[in-house]
Order: C-alpha cells, then sequence, then structure tokens
C-alpha cells in the first residue's frame, strides 16, 4: 500500500518532471546522467553517442550508446581483475556477493522508483527487488560450497593422488535478457563472478536505468574494480565484439533471435569460446536459480601427484 | 700408468654418462604378428551388420613402420552416414532408450572383458597399424581402453547421483570423430559414456588408424550389443563433415587439431547439437632447482617422447630454471642417447614409428622452421629404419616465445627448451599460449606444487609426474584446447541434458 506513494512524493533523485517544477518555481532538481560502468569507473561512453529513452513519468532521459572500444576497454579491465578476483577466497567472494545483496537492499525505494519509471508496476517492482537481493544471497551462499559439491577425488588405478576442480573459466562477456528491467541482469552476474570469472555485461536496451543504478549498487559493495562492467547500447551493435573478441573466454546471450544464436556461436569459434545461449525467461521462477549456472563459467582442473617415495 | 690415473679429474658417479650398450646389447625382441587376425576387406559397421560402401570406395591402411598394406578400408559417403544416423536413430528410440539402465550398463561390462581377454590382439594391430611402441600399446591403451569401459559400465545405473539436484537424461544420437594418435582408447573414451549416459553413437575413426575401432565393433557384436548402438564408419575430413552436418545427430564429440576444431564449432553454429572438443595443446613442463632431477629428467622425456610426441597433451615445452639448466640438459642429452627408435613390434623399442608420411614430413618441415628461426638443435646418433617413417628424438636449445617450434603444436618427439629464474616469470611464459590442455611441474616443495598447479591455466597438471591417465580422471583443456571433459564423473556430463 505503501510503494504508490513513492511515485506522488517530490523526487529525490531529480526525475520529477522539469517543465512542473519550473512553472511552480520550486527548487530545480538535479537531474542525473546515466553513464556506463566500466573499471570500477562510470565514464559516458568513449563515441560521445545516446540514445534518448523516455521514461513513463514522461522525462527523456540520454542513455549512453555504449561502442566497441568502450567494450574493448571493458576487457582490459575485466581481464585486469579477473586473476585478483579468482584469487580471493571463496569466502571473501562469498561475504562481497552478500555486501551487495545488502547494499541493493538498502536501496528498494530508488530501484522501486527506477522500475515504476520503466513501466512496472509498484507490485511487481517490488517483487523484481526482492528476488533480486534473494538472488544475490543465494549466489553468495554458493561461492564458497559449489567446488565442494561438485569437485571430485578420482581414485585412479595408479599410486598416484588425483583430484579435480573447478576453476572460473576467465572473462565472460554476457548479453543480458533484453525484457527484464534488472532480475535478469542480476541472475547473470551474480554466477558468473561466484566462481571468480570477471564480466562485461550488456543491460536491457529498453531498460537500462536500473542496470546503471545497480552498478552504483557493485561500486559501494567492495566489488574490485573490473570484476563487473555495465554497458547501455544495442545488440544489434555488440553482439559482434561480445564474440569476436579474443580475450574473452566464454559468452551468455539471451536472445530469442535465431540469426543471433547464429552470429554469436560462428564467432565464438574463433578462439574456440565456451557459448550459452538462453531465451528470454521468467527470472522470478525459482527453477532459473541453480549453482549450474555456476559450473557453466567454470573449467574442470585435474591435478596428479604421485604417492610413495 | 698409476700417475696417469691420478690425473685424470674424479668424476662422481652422478655425472656418469648412462651407457646401456657397451656392456650388453639389446637383442631384437620382435613381439609375434601371427595370432592376429585382419580381414584383407573391411566395410561398414551400421546397424549391427557390416555393409559395403553404397559409393564402392576403398582405401588401403599401411604399417607406418614397414609401409606394407595391412587391410583396405570402406570409405563412408553421406549416404553411407545418414544410414548410419538413422540406424543410431532407430536403436536409440526403439532399444537403448527403453532397456532398463542396469541391462545397459551389463553390456559395457561385457565389452570390457572381451576387450581384455583379446588384449594382446588389440594391441598387436595398434602397432602395426599405428606404429606405436608394442610396450605402450600393450600397457597402456589397451588396458586403459578395457578400463574405460569397466568404469562407465557402472554409472549407467547411478547417473542420478552425479548431478545433484538435476534428472540426467540422455541426448540421443552422438557424433563421435576420432584421431590416430590412441585409435582404440580414444574409440574407448568417446563410446563408454555415451553408451552409460543412454545415448546411440555415430563413429568415426581417423583415416590412417581405423583397424582397432572395426576389431571393436566385432567385440560389440561378440558382446551382443544390440544392432545400430554403436556405428562405426571409415573414412577421412568428408566422412566427419557429413556426421558433423548430418541434421539428426544431437552431439557432436571431436577429438582433433584445434584447426579442425573450431571448423566443427563453427559449422554447428545455430543448431542444438551438443558439442565436446578435445584440441590441441602445447604443454609447459617446468622444472624447479628443488626437483628431484633424475626423476624429471625421466618425466621430460616420457613427457615429450611417449607415443612419438603424438599426444596432445605432450609437455612441448620445457622450462628449466636456471640453476640446473645445464644439469638437466645434460642428463637429458644423455637420456635421448639411450632411446631406442625403431620397429614398433620390437619390445625394446622406446619410439616407434611416425603415424603417416604426412605427418613426418610436418614435423621434418619444423625441425627446419626451428634451425631457421635460429634454435641450436640436438639429435642423438641413432640408426633410422631405412624403410617406414620415423624420426630421431629431438630437443631445440636457445628457444624463446616467439619461436614458432615454442608457440605451434608440432605433434612430435620435438621438445623445445626455455630456461627461467622466477616462479612469476615461468608462470607468464607457461600460460602465455592460446593452448591450455595440460602442465607439469617438478619441485620437491609441496607448497609450491599448489601454488603452481592453481595458477597454471591447464585442464589436466601432473606434479612430479607426467603423462598419466586414468578412466576416472577427467581429462580436457582450458582456452583454445577444447570445450568439456572426457573421463570420470564430469566426463558424463557432456552426453547428458540436466533438467
Amino acid at each position: 500500500m505503501a510503494a504508490p506513494k513513492t511515485t506522488t512524493k517530490p523526487s529525490t533523485n531529480g526525475t520529477a518532471p522539469k517543465a512542473e517544477v519550473a512553472a511552480k518555481n520550486e527548487r530545480l532538481s538535479v537531474l542525473k546522467t546515466y553513464k556506463i560502468y566500466i573499471n570500477g569507473q562510470f565514464p559516458r561512453t568513449e563515441s560521445g553517442r545516446y540514445y534518448p529513452l523516455k521514461l513513463s513519468n514522461k522525462e527523456q532521459i540520454n542513455v549512453c550508446l555504449s561502442s566497441r572500444k568502450d567494450f574493448r576497454n571493458s576487457v582490459s579491465a575485466a581481464r585486469e581483475a579477473q586473476e585478483k578476483w579468482a584469487g580471493k577466497t571463496a569466502y571473501n567472494r562469498s561475504q562481497i556477493l552478500y555486501r551487495i545483496a545488502e547494499m541493493l537492499e538498502t536501496r528498494r525505494a530508488q530501484f522501486t522508483e527506477e522500475l515504476v519509471n520503466q513501466g512496472a508496476t509498484a507490485a511487481t517492482a517490488k517483487e523484481e527487488i526482492s528476488v533480486s537481493v534473494d538472488r544475490l544471497i543465494y549466489y553468495a551462499g554458493w561461492c564458497d560450497k559449489f567446488n565442494q559439491v561438485f569437485s571430485s577425488v578420482n581414485p585412479v588405478s595408479s599410486s598416484h593422488f588425483n583430484f579435480s576442480s573447478l576453476e572460473p573459466t576467465g572473462v565472460v562477456a554476457a548479453i543480458a535478457d533484453q525484457n527484464s528491467r534488472l532480475l535478469g541482469l542480476i541472475s547473470i552476474i551474480a554466477p558468473v563472478i561466484a566462481s571468480g570469472n570477471t564480466i562485461i555485461a550488456l543491460a536491457s536496451h529498453q531498460f537500462p536505468l536500473s542496470a546503471i543504478t545497480f552498478a552504483e549498487v557493485l561500486n559501494a559493495s567492495d566489488v574490485p574494480a573490473g570484476v563487473v562492467n555495465i554497458l547501455t547500447g544495442e545488440i544489434a551493435e555488440l553482439l559482434v565484439p561480445f564474440t569476436t573478441h579474443m580475450d574473452v573466454n566464454a559468452v551468455y546471450i539471451n536472445t530469442n533471435n535465431q540469426q543471433d544464436k547464429v552470429t554469436a556461436e560462428t564467432n565464438a569459434a574463433l578462439n574456440v569460446k565456451r557459448v550459452r545461449i538462453e531465451a528470454s525467461i521468467d527470472w522470478n521462477q525459482p527453477q532459473n536459480e541453480d549453482p549450474y549456472r555456476i559450473l557453466d563459467y567454470t573449467e574442470v582442473k585435474t591435478t596428479w601427484h604421485p604417492i610413495g617415495i | 700408468m698409476s700417475k696417469k690415473q691420478d690425473k685424470t679429474p674424479k668424476t662422481s658417479l652422478a655425472d656418469l654418462a648412462l651407457d646401456f650398450s657397451s656392456g650388453f646389447k639389446y637383442e631384437p625382441a620382435p613381439e609375434s604378428t601371427s595370432h592376429v587376425r585382419i580381414e584383407k576387406q573391411y566395410e561398414l559397421f551400421i546397424d549391427g551388420k557390416w555393409v559395403a560402401p553404397l559409393q564402392k570406395k576403398y582405401f588401403d591402411t599401411i604399417s607406418p613402420a614397414t609401409e606394407q598394406v595391412l587391410s583396405r578400408i570402406a570409405e563412408a559417403s553421406a549416404e553411407d552416414v545418414d544410414k548410419a544416423v538413422k540406424a543410431a536413430r532407430n536403436a536409440y528410440e526403439n532399444v537403448w532408450s527403453k532397456i532398463s539402465a542396469k541391462e545397459r550398463g551389463k553390456y559395457l561390462f561385457r565389452i570390457a572383458r572381451i576387450i581384455q581377454e583379446k588384449a594382446r590382439e588389440f594391441a598387436v594391430i595398434e602397432s602395426m597399424e599405428g606404429g606405436k611402441p608394442i610396450r605402450e600399446s600393450r600397457d597402456i591403451d589397451v588396458p586403459l581402453a578395457a578400463n574405460h569401459f569397466f568404469y562407465y559400465a557402472g554409472w549407467a545405473d547411478k547417473l542420478e547421483y552425479a548431478f545433484p539436484g538435476k534428472k540426467a537424461n540422455s541426448i540421443g544420437v552422438a557424433g563421435q570423430i576420432i584421431p590416430w594418435n590412441f585409435p582404440l582408447l580414444m574409440a574407448a573414451w568417446k563410446i563408454a559414456p555415451a553408451l552409460a549416459a543412454g545415448n546411440t553413437v555415430v563413429l568415426k575413426p581417423a583415416e590412417t588408424t581405423s583397424l582397432t575401432a572395426l576389431k571393436l565393433a566385432e567385440v560389440f557384436q561378440e558382446a551382443g550389443l544390440p544392432a545400430g548402438v554403436v556405428n562405426i564408419i571409415t573414412g577421412a575430413g568428408a566422412t566427419g563433415a557429413a556426421i558433423v552436418n548430418h541434421p539428426d545427430v544431437n552431439k557432436i564429440a571431436f577429438t582433433g587439431s584445434t584447426d579442425v576444431g573450431k571448423i566443427i564449432q563453427k559449422a554447428i553454429a545455430g543448431t542444438n547439437k551438443k558439442l565436446t572438443l578435445e584440441l590441441g595443446g602445447k604443454a609447459a613442463n617446468i622444472i624447479f632447482e628443488d626437483a628431484a632431477i633424475d626423476q624429471a629428467v625421466e618425466g621430460i622425456g616420457n613427457g615429450i617422447f611417449f607415443n612419438q610426441g603424438h599426444v596432445c597433451c605432450a609437455g612441448s615445452r620445457l622450462f628449466v630454471q636456471e640453476g640446473v639448466a645445464d644439469k638437466v640438459i645434460k642428463k637429458l642429452k644423455d637420456r635421448m642417447k639411450s632411446l631406442i627408435v625403431g620397429d614398433p613390434m620390437d619390445k625394446n623399442t622406446d619410439i616407434g614409428a611416425i603415424n603417416s608420411k604426412e605427418q613426418l614430413k610436418k614435423i621434418n618441415d619444423y625441425l627446419k622452421i626451428g634451425v631457421n628461426e635460429g634454435a641450436e638443435i640436438f639429435q642423438p646418433a641413432c640408426t633410422l629404419p631405412k624403410k617406414g617413417y620415423f624420426c630421431a628424438p629431438t630437443l631445440f636449445l636457445h628457444t624463446s616465445q616467439s619461436h614458432r617450434i615454442v608457440q605451434e603444436e608440432i605433434f612430435g618427439p620435438v621438445l623445445a627448451i626455455q630456461t627461467f629464474r622466477t616462479v612469476e616469470e615461468v608462470l607468464e611464459k607457461a600460460n602465455n599460449t592460446p593452448y591450455g590442455l595440460s602442465a607439469g611441474v617438478w619441485t620437491d616443495k609441496g607448497s609450491k606444487i599448489f601454488n603452481m598447479t592453481t595458477k597454471l591455466k591447464a585442464g589436466v597438471v601432473w606434479a612430479n609426474t607426467y603423462n598419466k591417465f586414468d578412466p576416472a580422471s577427467p581429462f580436457g583443456g582450458y582456452k583454445e584446447s577444447g570445450i568439456g571433459r572426457e573421463g570420470g564423473l564430469h566426463g558424463l556430463l557432456p552426453y547428458l541434458s540436466l533438467s
């Protein structure tokens, strides 16, 4: 019941309609520039380009139309950050993912407003934020457990000690579900970084606001720079760089478009990228979270050592 | 006399060169080939029967050690492939997916047992056609192949324990394409997990090594495996392409070069075919100053000269820490002088025949490239047989990261040596490759081993050992060395869909 009120209250982050403010001679609110998130910083796109987006409160914002070079910069940052992120203890990564959930929870009001401004009802916004927070906590808990569940000690028929454990695949480029405002993005970022990968994610083209605000949450959550990079822009322009970059180890593409799938899988062969293609789904469903989404971006490493001598 | 002797510098026992030849001589100890049965001509194994290829084309298979023709092998066309896929589909829908998992497992156990019973025949044929030393096919390839079936047999009725929280479902028809370096073993690596998971198979062996896969088809008949569950079709690249592109194949598993792997990954883009790739490698074998040097030298040799270096995980880049470089290289050269190169059928042979004329040419081209790039070549004096395809064990000194012989997979008995000073340096160099299949580390310090094994980007890391394989042990690469794992629990996943 309280949720709809937030839409009528004067906005604290400057999304109140501009004309109205001027007419009533009230304080001019400060508008937010929505930028992209690369290497822990919030640059505008290097290309200087934007696409206009009309919000449901009539306000128009200018969203960064990220370029291939923004993506390249993101990959450099992600590569630079990867080894250190993977080198943190699983327990530490777990706490950082949990910290993201904490930060998101404390910003419910802001996210509700932005989700509503992007067309959600107050009720669906509330649910989406709740599930988002819970999903982060779900994967936070897996960080120091998936290896215990999915590793093995292998009883080889020679006098060797032999075990297999999971390591992160490396740098992952992901195109998030374009029909989801927030949950689709979080549901792909969380399992990818849980094991120690770093990620460059393309947000939904039509719903970029909450993705950028989520970057602010990440920035305040002890997530090291470069571990998560978030771009806004167009699939049509970025699908090729995402799937052809030679320093990207795996790609996740959420698409219902067969041609996009063909393009992604064809390009992935350039450096034998691991590819996961998925159609747009209802991310609220509990079956859409499981540890196998962590496994999709891991490599099994088997180590041998002789016994004896 | 005695004065003279005093003047000679004292040589410590450790510095003495290995001498296996002056005291006694190795007499030839050839394995008899009289008991093996090789048909004059082999047809395609489709739907449990031997059928002639529709286009009536055949090709010769030869012994790379003698260049003698061993048999004529059918060349399958796209139409033959279609027949095989139809047989596999039919067997999947109507037989294999209908019988209980327990029964499925029992077929695999049977197959394992029959391979064990025919181990000698398999080993002899493997060496005759592939060129590998009989000692290796007898002690490694064939036992491992039998063990692989035995291992996966037990999984057939236990799949619900393998992937917690999920139901494991079979996926249908698996198209499998295998290389010539471990013909029977690769067939076992591919077929055993596919069948245990409830799928049916169309398998193509490499064109230079079809015989043991065809003998395996005879084992399937003998085991009473239902018709169509495994179809073995022979041929070259075009036959493989027909399998990859067949619309009714649900899964492709390929072992071979990275170049071909990329072509396959591209070819199935946009289809829903699952994919496993086991591709090339350029493994770093790293020797620290605190390693047990004699064991390390033995490991270096096993790493690169095992199976003539026709091993995707061969330790083809050697990194020796500077303080022990001279000693290691001296001992390695010395050890190389004692290697016996020659008749694969001789039980004394260490290095057999190069698998084919083409491969020998490729290796020899790389030897020239290495010399032209300025590396220093060393080959022990050894007499190579006049007939057949042979290559002396070779090492290159003074190589650097930019050399082609350091970057590219040679797939022969050729080792490129670099030295290093620090852990950071060697990690940087070892990981600076598009490949990531395997690596080796030699040190007596446990904490150093774990530091290295966790930081090396490779799917298999051998510490104080090299080139060990086991059905229970997952195998497969990072980066451009492949996708997915074969062997062990993790090797089941590529043959299942989880729901």
